[in-house]
């Protein structure tokens, strides 16, 4: 079953004198992890931003799971797509409990099943819920942050999970870790993943397959085994250089 | 000055209820003004600013000489006075409430949107909190100004505090002096007392991490 498409999709920012994204094409499959992969500049979170409406595409389509985004509420498209950015964007004024009861809680579910999920969430995300339920996000490390960050995208198991750079302020080795967990995660709940990253390693180690976007258009979309392999031009070669 | 207050503390009662009227009411459309104007420009950060600016020169300009510019318009009395300290007051809110919302981090606000709230929601439940402190701030500052400006518009006839004190200097009773300088300095104290309590609570509640 095919989860993304994205068809001949080009987004021109105001001002600009050349397209932010251009006429790109490609689609992911359920239970893919597909990594953007690009320089700073080269698209790749524009891209991502179409699919939860953040930014609207000028021209072409974005679908998920076959249904056109552009004629779907932008609210409730949001509510069941998981969304992580890179500085996290933890509500500083709410507990962890709460930061991670926020989907839940707008989708209006009950007490006894978000407490439950909240639980559940801090268990796969390695953290013990007793001693962090009442933590505000500025007792916690950079790593435990995104762990509830991660956890609260979760939180309502959304199809399709969105991510920006999530390790991107972390360090080696706690990113090493989350990564490990994420795919521990992704194995044992065959989300489909997007996955914006300029990381080359972190987007060979956890990808399905790797988009590579440079000044707005698609490089190459190919397992990473493939593009190591047969890099399609100058540029994804030297891209591939990167992976230790 | 206590034979004072057991002889005419209803001269001294009197005023203060008055200077409690003027500051209270002054407060209540001086915020919700505040507010409303915020609400209006929050997406236009530019206009905003330039609004701030105008605010700006509107404080600098001496109580004395607002109070006369509007007298013609609105006649003397607690009316004016009143429209008088709201203006001020919103240089002082404006510029603390933009503050506040300027000085959430947009990747939370992003966050937020992008988890699916919506816009009125991300205000109530995301940016408002964020910018309280910023905002109380900016009240307990308009107060203290209002108490101490509202002293001025018993000039134009509008009562409170500022009578004890003209009437103290006009027929040089310095013990009436002492109690119009002790009752608008310590009601000035005393509110600023209470809201700082105010503010520490608040941030202790919720704001522990900042």
């Amino acid at each position: 079953m095919t989860a993304i498409t994205y068809t001949d999709v080009t987004k021109r920012f105001k001002g600009a004198n050349m397209n932010a994204v251009d006429h790109v094409s490609f689609s992911v499959e359920a239970g893919e992890m597909v990594m953007l992969v690009g320089t700073s500049g080269s698209g790749k979170t524009t891209l991502m931003k179409m699919m939860n409406r953040l930014y609207t595409a000028d021209s072409g389509t974005v679908s998920l799971f076959g249904e056109d985004i552009a004629k779907k509420d932008p609210v409730a498209l949001r509510l069941s797509i998981g969304y992580v950015i890179q500085q996290i964007g933890l509500f500083p004024h709410m507990t962890v409990y709460d930061n991670i009861a926020t989907v839940p809680k707008l989708l209006k579910w009950n007490k006894e099943k978000i407490a439950a999920r909240v639980e559940e969430l801090l268990k796969l995300v390695n953290l013990d819920p007793k001693e962090f339920y009442r933590r505000y996000p500025a007792q916690l490390s950079g790593g435990q942050q995104q762990r509830i960050g991660l956890a609260r995208a979760l939180a309502a198991d959304p199809a399709v999970m969105l991510l920006d750079e999530p390790f991107g302020a972390i360090d080696a080795i706690n990113r090493r870790n989350l990564q490990d967990e994420l795919l521990r995660i992704h194995q044992k709940d065959q989300k489909t993943y997007l996955f914006v990253t300029h990381d080359i390693t972190e987007a060979v180690k956890l990808g399905s397959r790797l988009l590579i976007m440079h000044e707005g258009k698609v490089q190459q979309y190919d397992t990473p085994e493939e593009i190591l392999k047969h890099p399609a031009n100058e540029f994804v070669a030297s891209l591939m250089e990167g992976v230790t | 000055m206590i034979t004072y207050w057991e002889k005419y503390n209803h001269k001294l009662t009197g005023p203060l209820l008055q200077h409690l009227h003027i500051v209270g009411i002054t407060l209540l459309f001086s915020i919700l003004l505040a507010t409303l104007l915020t609400l209006l420009f929050l997406q236009h950060k530019s206009a905003a600013h330039t609004l701030i600016h105008l605010l700006g020169a509107v404080y600098s300009i001496p109580s004395l000489a607002l109070f006369a510019i509007l007298i013609p318009i609105m006649g003397i009395g607690e009316r004016t006075a009143i429209v008088v300290l709201v203006l001020y007051n919103q240089f002082l809110l404006m510029r603390n409430f933009f503050a506040g919302f300027d000085g959430v981090n947009p990747a939370v606000v992003e966050a937020a949107t992008g988890m699916g709230m919506k816009r009125f929601q991300v205000l109530v439940r995301i940016q408002l909190p964020l910018a309280f402190p910023a905002i109380l701030a900016g009240i307990r500052l308009a107060l203290i100004s209002t108490v101490g400006i509202a002293t001025i518009a018993a000039t134009i006839n509008a009562g409170g505090l500022g009578t004890i004190l003209l009437d103290g200097l006009r027929t040089l009773n310095y013990v009436k002096i002492w109690w119009g300088v002790l009752l608008s300095a310590g009601l000035a104290i005393v509110a600023n007392l209470i809201l700082t309590a105010v503010q520490r609570v608040v941030e202790k509640k919720f704001y522990l991490n900042n």
